[in-house]
């Protein structure tokens, strides 16, 4: 069986595809992340480019003309109400919405790298190691936090166990886990707190060294001391990841993010610099929403 | 969306309306205490300041408790923080008129300055009359959030108000240089015409502050009103 340790998802396993091939998807990064700040409107070149993307859900357009530059080593957070889009377009970035029957692309392209993430021959498996994704609801594996790390570098075809021992430990120290959890590793993943157990799904997305890391609402069951954890958490790993959060909590996006999108009925309302959007937004709807005055 | 706590900010908004009708009518009866000479009104001036004290206590408070529990972004943001600076610059014209009845107060003391200083005082007036006229436009912009145009005016006049104090500056000096036993008179009328060019200068913040609600661009110290024309 082919699992996808990067995208936490059972589902994922099943979707096998064509070999990659001698597609190259993930050039080189950037020696050092750029670091002009919060809302800087530098713009270094777009990691993941989206034109004109539609998307359906059967019939029902969900995404409608997408066009976005997502930059390398940035936190850009995606905002809007419920049902505008968002976390569709996120799970496009990994080609989740694969498993969804009658739902899928119609127009526009998704690169990643200069490459087409839905060209042929790309196995979305492979992808998923790249683009990793944290959900809403931490989801481990019912087995030993130690078994969470390493159940997917056997996968990948590590057998060393003293290489496998230092990649969970690395993996388990990026994710701020290590001082917590390295007296209990072989404990059940299970008894750890929401907070650390989140954590946990994100040094086990860390340990497969993927490019880029989707959060689709990280934090939303975590309370206060959890949840700054993970945003620091965040603000570490850009330096060395390209990371997508959705979020509905409007601080949380103020806080992490470098750039913001605002989505509307599918439609990308606006995007720009953090600070922008939260200190004078151009577009009336943006500054509705993010005020809280929408509806 | 209408939200519980819309009318928080209303208020706010209006206790800082409030405060600049006061700090203004402050400012006008201190020059009228000066003008008659009507001691009581001076008096009366003096000890309205709390007044205007208590009010940028309240609006401080308030802005402190808003940002506290509603988090305001954008306009909100900008309409709290600039409440905050706007009511120091309105406290301290309300300083500036209690300093004018304070010398309204000495100079009722004095021999009549006589007819060679008529056209200082009436300079005097003037530059009042234009102070007022720059708290007014420039606490409009409150009113009117559109207005951009209204806030760049006022700063503009603030070298009108420049000009007038210097004018002043060397009338009073080329007086009591000429005129010894009239020098105390002299030297109040100066520190009264430095009030009032101060007070202009408060306008000429809240005017800055106004383009920063508005528009949301800092232009202290950026000489930009110049480039939209004026002097």
């Amino acid at each position: 069986m082919v699992s996808a340790p990067a995208a936490i998802s059972s589902d994922s396993q099943t979707t096998t595809r064509m070999s990659a091939g001698n597609i190259t998807f993930f050039p080189p990064q950037p020696a050092s992340p750029a670091s002009d700040g919060p809302g800087s409107e530098s713009r270094a070149p777009g990691l993941i480019e989206i034109a004109g993307l539609d998307f359906y859900y059967g019939e029902k357009k969900a995404l409608d003309g997408i066009n976005l530059s997502i930059e390398a080593n940035r936190v850009t957070a995606f905002i809007g109400p419920s049902g505008c889009g968002k976390s569709t377009l996120l799970r496009c970035l990994n080609r989740m919405n694969d498993l969804i029957e009658d739902a899928g692309i119609r127009r526009g392209s998704i690169k990643i790298g200069g490459a087409d993430i839905n060209a042929r021959g790309v196995d979305p498996i492979e992808l998923r190691k790249r683009i990793g994704m944290v959900f809403q609801k931490s989801n481990p594996f019912p087995k030993s936090i130690y078994e969470n790390i390493a159940y997917g570098l056997r996968i990948q075809g590590f057998k060393n166990k003293a290489e496998i021992d230092s990649r969970v430990e690395a993996s388990l120290r990026n994710a701020a886990l290590w001082n917590e959890v390295n007296d209990r590793l072989h404990d059940n993943a299970l008894g750890l707190s929401g907070g650390q157990q989140q954590r946990l799904c994100i040094a086990r997305a860390l340990a497969v060294e993927p490019q880029v890391i989707l959060m689709d609402e990280p934090c939303s069951a975590l309370d206060p001391i959890a949840t700054a954890k993970i945003e620091e958490l965040i603000h570490e790993l850009k330096k060395r990841y390209t990371i997508i959060i959705v979020t509905h909590s409007m601080q949380q996006a103020a806080r992490v993010s470098d750039r913001t999108a605002f989505f509307y009925l599918g439609r990308l309302v606006e995007y720009g610099g953090t600070r922008a959007i939260f200190m004078n937004p151009s577009n009336p709807q943006t500054e509705a929403y993010v005020s809280g005055r929408f509806g | 969306m209408k939200r519980f706590y819309d009318t928080e900010l209303e208020t706010f908004r209006s206790q800082l309306i409030l405060m600049g009708e006061k700090a203004i009518e402050r400012v006008w009866l201190a020059m009228r205490s000066l003008a008659e000479a009507d001691t009581a009104l001076a008096n009366q001036v003096i000890a309205g300041d709390d007044e205007i004290d208590r009010l940028e206590v309240a609006i401080d408070d308030e802005a402190m408790r808003y940002m506290n529990l509603r988090a305001p972004v954008a306009t909100e943001l900008r309409l709290v923080i600039v409440g905050m600076k706007a009511s120091h610059d309105l406290e301290r014209v309300g300083d500036e008129a209690t300093g004018i009845a304070k010398r309204a107060l000495r100079l009722a003391c004095e021999p009549p300055p006589g007819p060679a200083l008529t056209g200082e005082i009436a300079s005097l007036a003037q530059m009042a009359v234009i102070g007022r006229e720059m708290l007014r436009d420039a606490l409009g912009c409150l009113l009117e959030n559109e207005n951009k145009d209204t806030a760049l005016a006022v700063i503009r006049r603030d070298k009108e108000v420049d000009r007038l104090n210097k004018q002043l500056h060397r009338a009073l000096t080329v007086h009591a240089a000429a005129n010894p036993g009239n020098i105390n008179c002299a030297i109040e009328l100066m520190f009264i015409s430095k009030s009032l060019e101060r007070i202009a200068d408060h306008a000429t913040n809240i005017a800055e502050e106004m383009v920063y609600l508005t528009q949301a661009r800092d232009i202290r110290h950026t000489g930009e009103h110049k480039k939209t024309g004026g002097d």
